[in-house]
């Protein structure tokens, strides 16, 4: 598994994101250090869901953060939209980066618990200064239109009177004092009325934050004002979804978002991120353990195992036809909700990962994998097809590999 | 523990092993009465295993933790009946329920982190159980604790019983969890949640030694998890919770062939699947369990059930007999003519949740074309 090699690329002018030998690295100390992410290279055409699945330390997350420049991979190329990611920095990049947002496992703790959510939602929009002006301070400029109406109507009493006061009585005065007034009255009440459709839709978020929460179903007259701690998880995560979409994202980093919700919300979230995806045309970059809602969310799989990856496939042919070894065997883990499913109730592996301080010589599967032979010590498998868009790194593919 | 067909009145004859009666514990809160578990009945035969499901919040924790008496504080009511080999334990002292626990009655937790001390190496997690109810002296009892350890596959058994917990990975840190709950050879384990902290390929190994485990020992298992596709083929038997009382409880295969309770069933339809198509719609159950201070009156899931007319929101559907050994909730059962009309009259509404089921549905039929 080790998988090196790009033959799963496709062509550079149809795709929007294109990682090439991405390599993060930590140290750890004495010299070591942690290979957690070794040369893996994937694509992305727009409007497409990639599916990165494998078990925890695979080096998925970290895949994911590495795209988005959090923390700068050790080497490799993130190419989105024509611009080189690992070779921009400072304002380059932090200009890029909103094109790409994120949303985490943790829906409650990602939230600010000091702000309210109005604000969260809203900060990436202050931050950058969308939304454009009058779009974000409608209410603002309104409140501003009418305290200068009013200062008008005060002064043009004030005046009117002085002047007729000067020119000729008292009782004169009152009368024309009277009579501006009350034709500040009946201007106002016109413009109220000619406007109070638009006045009334103006709440005190701003439309953009509004929209953006109707959006993720969440209620913006009632969620605005409080903060992230009243909501459930799966109302957070959907909060955060907002907050990610607020800045019309080309790409959207999903960081194992329904891993900490129950099925039936996780169920609801699925079926919220379809939708937002049909309707903004999103990128999204799925990261999860559970096979099956990868598969369910995603058009194209990767599977990683130690930082490398194994097998990347159209998703239905992945789960009918897994090649890697590790692909099945992760399949043959995954509990089915069906009683008359037989199990392997025989494995009970012992070992654990081994490190990725010092991953296994050639093949990193190899000291798991029970069709291991010497070569897979020996060299590490090149990533190759076994179908149609269907790509596997292992000497010993569970199915036969086709010649392009 | 595979399930089988004959899976109930196996147990009639001599009392089983464990049978809880009308099982109700009440947290006292400023807010109000938490009726966290609401008059819970069961029977668990000896070697067998029962499933308990439901969503965060429907009481399942707090049942296996009645049963074992860990409810501590003054705020926490319990009423009904727990008997264990017949011995009532409702009512128990801590002083008296320490010859049960461990001995008799163990338990696993979610996460093995924080169910293991810190700083305390392994070895004296293990055999601090042994010492103390098995009477064991130093050597039997380190000897005992690489045993232990050695049965749950845990690698370099020897070295481990120096290691902390800290130093071994989640999957490992379990195996420990599990040793230590057999330590003392038990006929009852409460496993609560497991394996949902863990890999699926630890889940199925840690699944596999517990069951491996339980028919050497031929010990009982009461398995509280939120994942239908865990228990599905690791339980004899499976009970259902919602808004802290059973609303299903059935044998196994008969649970998934035959579902009655709505709730169920929306469990089962809004998890994915991988023998699925990509992009099946699922019908998510709309809205979030009850709060159990104000919980609705009549049936608790009524105001997400796709199926609920007036009926429902007013009159709590009594526990029905379905089959041997399969009870359920409900005034529309799924399956019967009253529930299709009750559908469709809810379709015609509009009903949010029963529109999702349509879509669901149609979403399925759609990918099988396909396929």
């Amino acid at each position: 598994m080790a998988g090196t090699g790009k033959a799963h690329l496709r062509d550079p002018n149809e795709v929007m994101l294109r990682v090439e030998d991405l390599v993060v690295e930590f140290p750890v100390g004495r010299g070591n250090t942690v290979k957690a992410v070794s040369g893996i290279s994937f694509d992305i055409k727009p409007g497409e869901t990639l599916g990165l699945v494998g078990e925890s330390g695979c080096g998925k997350s970290t895949t994911g953060k590495a795209v988005i420049q959090l923390p700068k991979p050790t080497s490799g190329t993130v190419v989105l939209g024509g611009d080189d990611l690992a070779g921009l920095s400072g304002e380059a990049l932090r200009r890029k980066r909103t094109e790409i947002q994120m949303i985490f496992q943790d829906p409650i703790s990602s939230l600010n618990p000091r702000r309210k959510v109005g604000k969260v939602v809203s900060e990436p929009l202050d931050v950058w200064g969308l939304g454009s002006h009058d779009e974000r301070s409608d209410a603002e400029i309104e409140e501003k239109r009418q305290a200068m109406m009013r200062n008008v109507g005060y002064a043009a009493v004030a005046l009117g009177a002085l002047v007729a006061f000067l020119a000729a009585s008292k009782s004169m005065a009152i009368i024309v004092g009277v009579v501006i007034a009350t034709v500040y009255v009946a201007i106002k009440k016109a413009y109220l009325k000619a406007n109070a459709d638009r006045i009334a839709a103006m709440t005190k978020g701003s439309p953009r934050v509004n929209s953006l929460l109707e959006q993720v179903g969440i209620d913006p007259s009632v969620a605005i004002d409080k903060h992230a701690h009243e909501f459930s998880g799966g109302q957070c995560q959907r909060i955060s979804i907002a907050r990610a979409l607020s800045t019309d994202p080309k790409l959207l980093i999903c960081d194992e978002p329904v891993s900490a919700l129950d099925v039936s919300v996780q169920a609801q979230i699925l079926n919220l991120l379809e939708d937002l995806k049909a309707e903004f045309g999103l990128t999204l970059v799925f990261i999860a353990h559970d096979l099956a809602v990868v598969k369910n969310i995603s058009d194209r799989v990767a599977v990683m195992y130690l930082g490398k990856i194994c097998e990347i496939s159209e998703a239905n042919d992945l789960y009918a036809r897994p090649a890697h070894p590790y692909t099945a065997l992760l399949l043959d883990s995954v509990p089915e909700p069906d009683p008359t499913i037989e199990l392997d109730t025989d494995m009970v592996e012992e070992g654990d990962l081994p490190s990725p301080i010092n991953p296994p010589s050639g093949c990193r599967f190899r000291t798991r994998c029970p069709y291991a032979t010497d070569i897979c010590a020996a060299e590490e498998p090149q990533i190759r097809a076994v179908g149609d868009d269907h790509f596997v790194a292992c000497h010993h593919p569970l199915i036969d590999p086709v010649e392009v | 523990m595979a399930a089988t067909a004959a899976t109930t009145n196996d147990t009639l004859g001599s009392e089983p092993l464990l049978v809880v009666d009308d099982l109700k514990t009440h947290f006292h809160t400023p807010r109000g009465v938490v009726r966290a578990v609401d008059g819970v009945s069961f029977a668990l035969g000896r070697g067998r295993t029962i499933g308990v499901v439901g969503e965060s919040g429907s009481g399942k924790t707090v049942l296996a933790r009645t049963i074992m008496k860990l409810n501590l504080g003054s705020s926490v009511e319990t009423t009904g009946s727990v008997r264990y080999q017949g011995r009532e334990m409702v009512g128990l002292t801590n002083k008296e329920m320490r010859q049960y626990w461990g001995k008799e009655i163990a338990m696993v937790f979610q996460d093995p982190m924080t169910s293991l001390n810190p700083v305390v190496k392994i070895g004296r997690q293990v055999t601090e159980h042994l010492r103390h109810h098995l009477d064991m002296d130093k050597d039997t009892a380190t000897e005992t604790a690489l045993q232990l350890l050695k049965q749950v596959r845990i690698p370099e058994a020897q070295k481990r019983l120096e290691a902390y917990p800290h130093e071994l990975s989640g999957g490992m840190r379990q195996r420990v969890s599990i040793a230590i709950a057999m330590a003392c050879g038990p006929k009852l384990l409460f496993a609560d949640e497991p394996t949902t902290a863990l890999d699926v390929t630890v889940q199925h190994s840690i699944m596999n030694l517990l069951a491996r485990e339980q028919s050497d020992r031929d010990m009982a298992m009461v398995l509280v998890t939120h994942d239908l596709g865990v228990v599905a083929g690791r339980t004899d038997e499976i009970a259902v919770m919602y808004a802290g009382r059973i609303v299903e409880k059935a044998p196994t295969t008969t649970l998934f062939s035959n579902v009655k309770m709505p709730y169920t069933e929306a469990l089962l339809r809004s998890i994915p699947r991988t023998s699925q198509r990509n992009h099946t719609r699922l019908a998510a159950i709309p809205g979030r369990p009850p709060d159990l201070i104000n919980p609705p009156k009549g049936c608790a899931f009524s105001p997400r059930c796709a199926y609920a007319q007036s009926q429902c929101f007013t009159e709590l559907p009594p526990l029905v007999e379905a089959g041997p050994g399969h009870q359920y909730r409900c005034h529309f059962p799924v399956g019967t003519a009253a529930n299709a009309e009750a559908f469709a009259t809810n379709v015609a509404k509009g009903l949010p949740q029963a529109v999702s089921i349509k879509v669901h549905d149609d979403s399925v039929a759609a990918q099988e074309g396909v396929a």
